[in-house]
C-alpha cells in the first residue's frame, strides 16, 4: 500500500478545500439559516407536529441529506474532473499508485469534506431548534456510509464527464427532485396514495428516513430497507468503479 | 548489461480505431541519453506514455529494470520520472507544495532537502512560494522537470522539453540534462529540434508513422548516412561544367561562381586529389575551398521521405 500517496491526495484535495474556506463552508451555513427561518420560522410556525416531532426539527435531517448528497458528488466529481480537465492528471496515472489508492484519496476527502459541512448544518440547526438524536450511532452509519457512498458516485460522474455540462447534469438536474420528493421536507404519508407509491421509486427517500429515524425514532419506510438500500448502492458503485479501472475507461484510453 | 527500458513488439489502436504504434521493439541502455525523432503524430507520446502507465498498451510487451509496466507498476512506475509535453500545472499551487505532492505520490517519504536541490538545481528556489499560475512558460517547464526529479528516478522521459522554452533557458536545461546523465540517470526526449539532439544525444530513434525505422549511435548514424560536400568558388564564372570534368558528377551553383562536388566520407578514395589536380590542369583557377557535413535534419527528412 502507497501510504504517502494516499496522503499526498487526500490532503492535496484538503488544501483546495481550505482556499476555498468561505464558499466550502460558509455559503452552506447561510442557506441552512435561510431555510430554517422561512421554512421553521415563518412557515413551520403554521404547520402542525409531523409525527409528533416539531417542524423544525423534522427537517434537519433531510436538510442535512440534502447538503450531504450534493457537496459529495460535487467534491467527488471535480476533484478528478478537474486534473483531467487540466491534464494534471497524468502525474497520478503514472505514479505507483493503485487504483484503490486513488479512490481512498480523492473519495475520503471529499466524503470528510461532506461529513463536516453536514456537522456545520447540525450545529446550525442547533441553534434554531431543539434537536435530540434517539439512535447516535445509527446516524453516524447513515451520515458516513451515505457520505462515501455519494462521494464515490461523484468520482464516477467525474470520470465520465467529458465537459463541465456533463459534470453538472446530475447534481444540479438530478440530486435536487430527488431530495426534494424525497420527503426532506414532508411524511410522504402527507401525499395522495398514488404520490406515496411513486416516491417508493426515488432512492433517496430511504436515505432521508432512515437518518430521520435515527433522531427521531420516526420513519416513512423501515429503516433496517433504509440500511440495505444504502449498502446496495455503496455495493454498485464499488462494482461500477472497480470495472472502470480494470478497463482503463476514459482514464488510460 | 540488460536494457533498462525493453519495448518489444508493442501496439497501440485507440478506441477510434487509429493505430498509433504498429510493433514496435527498443530497447534503451542504462546511463544513456536517447533522441527520439518523429514528425508530429509519429506515436513518440504514446510509446513514452504506455512506458510511463498513463496509456494501456494493446499488445506487446515493456519492462523497465526487468520489471513489467502492467504488472509490476509499483517498480516500474516508481523508477520513472515524466515531463509532459502540455504544460499542465495546477494553476493555484505554488511550487513548493507541487513538487512535494510529486514525491508523495511516488510513495517516497518526505525529504525538503532534496526538493531544495532540486529547485535550485532548476533555478526555481526563489520561486518556491509562488502560484504556478504567477510563472512564466519557462519557468512553468521547469516545475514539470522539478516534478519529475522530486522522485529521484533512474529514467527520465523528457517529451518536447524545450518547445517554447527561450535560447537561454534551454542551453540552462540542457546543462541540467548533462548533469543527470553524469549521475547516472537515463534520459529519453523527443524534440523537434534536430540540431539539439545531435548535440546532445549517444542514440538516435527515428519513429513514424507507429513504427520505429531506424536506433543508431548518433556517431555511426552521420557517418553512414552522412553525405560531405565540397565547394569550389571559382576566380572566374562559368558556363557550363567542363568537358575534362564530366566524370566527375559535379553541378554548378550561384550563377557559375562556384562547383559543387558529392562524396561519401565512408568510401575508400573520395575522388577529392585527382578532382583537385583536373581542376588545376584545366586551367580553372580557384577562389576558396569549403566543405559541408549533411547534418542530422537533413539525414532525418531523407529517412522520414524514404518511409512514405
Amino acid at each position: 500500500m502507497n501510504i504517502e500517496a494516499i496522503k499526498s491526495i487526500y490532503f492535496f484535495e484538503m488544501a483546495r478545500t481550505r482556499r476555498t474556506l468561505l464558499q466550502s463552508v460558509v455559503s452552506p451555513v447561510i442557506s441552512t439559516s435561510l431555510y430554517f427561518i422561512v421554512f421553521g420560522a415563518a412557515i413551520g410556525g403554521r404547520i402542525q407536529e409531523i409525527d409528533g416531532v416539531s417542524y423544525g426539527a423534522f427537517i434537519t435531517p433531510g436538510l442535512m441529506m440534502l447538503t450531504l448528497l450534493t457537496q459529495c458528488i460535487g467534491n467527488g466529481s471535480f476533484g478528478i474532473y478537474f486534473p483531467k480537465f487540466t491534464g494534471t492528471i497524468y502525474e497520478v496515472l503514472s505514479s505507483p499508485v493503485s487504483m484503490l489508492e486513488i479512490v481512498l484519496g480523492y473519495v475520503g476527502a471529499a466524503a470528510t469534506k461532506g461529513l463536516m459541512i453536514g456537522t456545520i448544518i447540525l450545529l446550525t440547526a442547533s441553534l434554531f431548534v431543539d434537536l435530540s438524536i434517539a439512535h447516535p450511532f445509527v446516524m453516524v452509519f447513515f451520515f458516513v456510509l451515505t457520505a462515501i457512498s455519494f462521494s464515490l458516485f461523484g468520482f464516477i460522474i467525474g470520470i465520465w464527464a467529458k465537459d463541465f455540462e456533463q459534470l453538472n447534469l446530475i447534481p444540479m438536474l438530478v440530486i435536487p427532485p430527488l431530495v426534494f420528493l424525497g420527503g426532506s421536507f414532508y411524511s410522504i404519508k402527507m401525499l395522495p396514495p398514488f404520490w406515496q407509491a411513486v416516491s417508493h421509486f426515488n432512492p433517496v427517500l430511504y436515505l432521508i428516513s432512515g437518518f430521520r429515524w435515527s433522531f427521531f425514532e420516526v420513519s416513512d419506510v423501515n429503516p433496517v430497507i433504509s440500511a440495505v438500500i444504502i449498502l446496495a448502492f455503496l455495493t454498485i458503485c464499488m462494482s461500477v468503479l472497480t470495472w472502470i479501472f480494470r478497463t482503463g475507461y476514459r482514464l488510460r484510453n | 548489461m540488460a536494457p533498462i527500458v525493453s519495448v518489444s513488439n508493442l501496439s497501440k489502436t485507440y478506441a477510434s480505431g487509429f493505430k498509433a504504434l504498429k510493433g514496435v521493439s527498443l530497447d534503451i541502455e542504462e546511463g544513456e541519453i536517447l533522441a527520439l525523432l518523429g514528425p508530429n503524430g509519429a506515436g513518440k507520446t504514446t510509446l513514452i506514455s504506455i512506458i510511463c502507465g498513463i496509456v494501456n498498451p494493446s499488445g506487446g510487451t515493456v519492462k523497465v529494470g526487468g520489471h513489467d509496466v502492467v504488472r509490476d507498476f509499483r517498480e516500474t512506475r516508481s523508477m520513472i520520472g515524466l515531463v509532459p509535453q502540455e504544460l499542465t500545472t495546477d494553476a493555484f499551487e505554488t511550487v513548493w507544495n507541487t513538487v512535494t505532492f510529486s514525491r508523495g505520490l511516488h510513495g517516497k517519504k518526505p525529504n525538503p532537502g532534496h526538493i531544495e536541490k532540486v529547485l535550485k538545481d532548476l533555478s526555481l528556489w526563489d520561486k518556491k512560494d509562488n502560484m504556478l499560475r504567477e510563472l512564466s512558460g519557462g519557468m512553468k517547464r521547469r516545475v514539470l522537470i522539478a516534478k519529475a526529479l522530486s522522485h529521484e528516478p533512474r529514467v527520465l522521459f523528457l517529451d518536447e522539453p524545450t518547445a517554447g522554452v527561450d535560447v537561454n533557458l534551454r542551453k540552462s536545461m540542457w546543462e541540467v540534462v548533462e548533469r543527470l546523465r553524469a549521475s547516472g540517470v537515463t534520459i529519453i526526449l523527443t524534440t523537434h529540434y534536430i540540431e539539439e539532439a545531435e548535440e546532445i544525444a549517444d542514440r538516435i530513434g527515428v519513429i513514424n508513422g507507429g513504427e520505429i525505422l531506424l536506433v543508431e549511435d548518433k556517431a555511426a548514424l552521420m557517418s553512414k548516412l552522412g553525405r560531405k560536400q565540397l565547394r569550389v568558388d571559382l576566380a572566374h564564372p562559368m558556363d557550363g561544367v567542363p568537358e575534362a570534368l564530366s566524370s566527375y558528377n559535379l553541378t554548378l551553383e550561384g550563377d557559375g561562381h562556384c562547383l559543387i562536388y558529392d562524396y561519401d566520407t565512408s568510401a575508400e578514395r573520395t575522388g577529392i586529389t585527382t578532382l583537385l589536380a583536373a581542376l588545376a590542369e584545366a586551367g580553372i583557377r580557384l577562389k576558396d575551398i569549403s566543405t559541408r557535413q549533411s547534418s542530422l535534419e537533413d539525414i532525418f527528412v531523407e529517412i522520414v521521405g524514404a518511409g512514405r
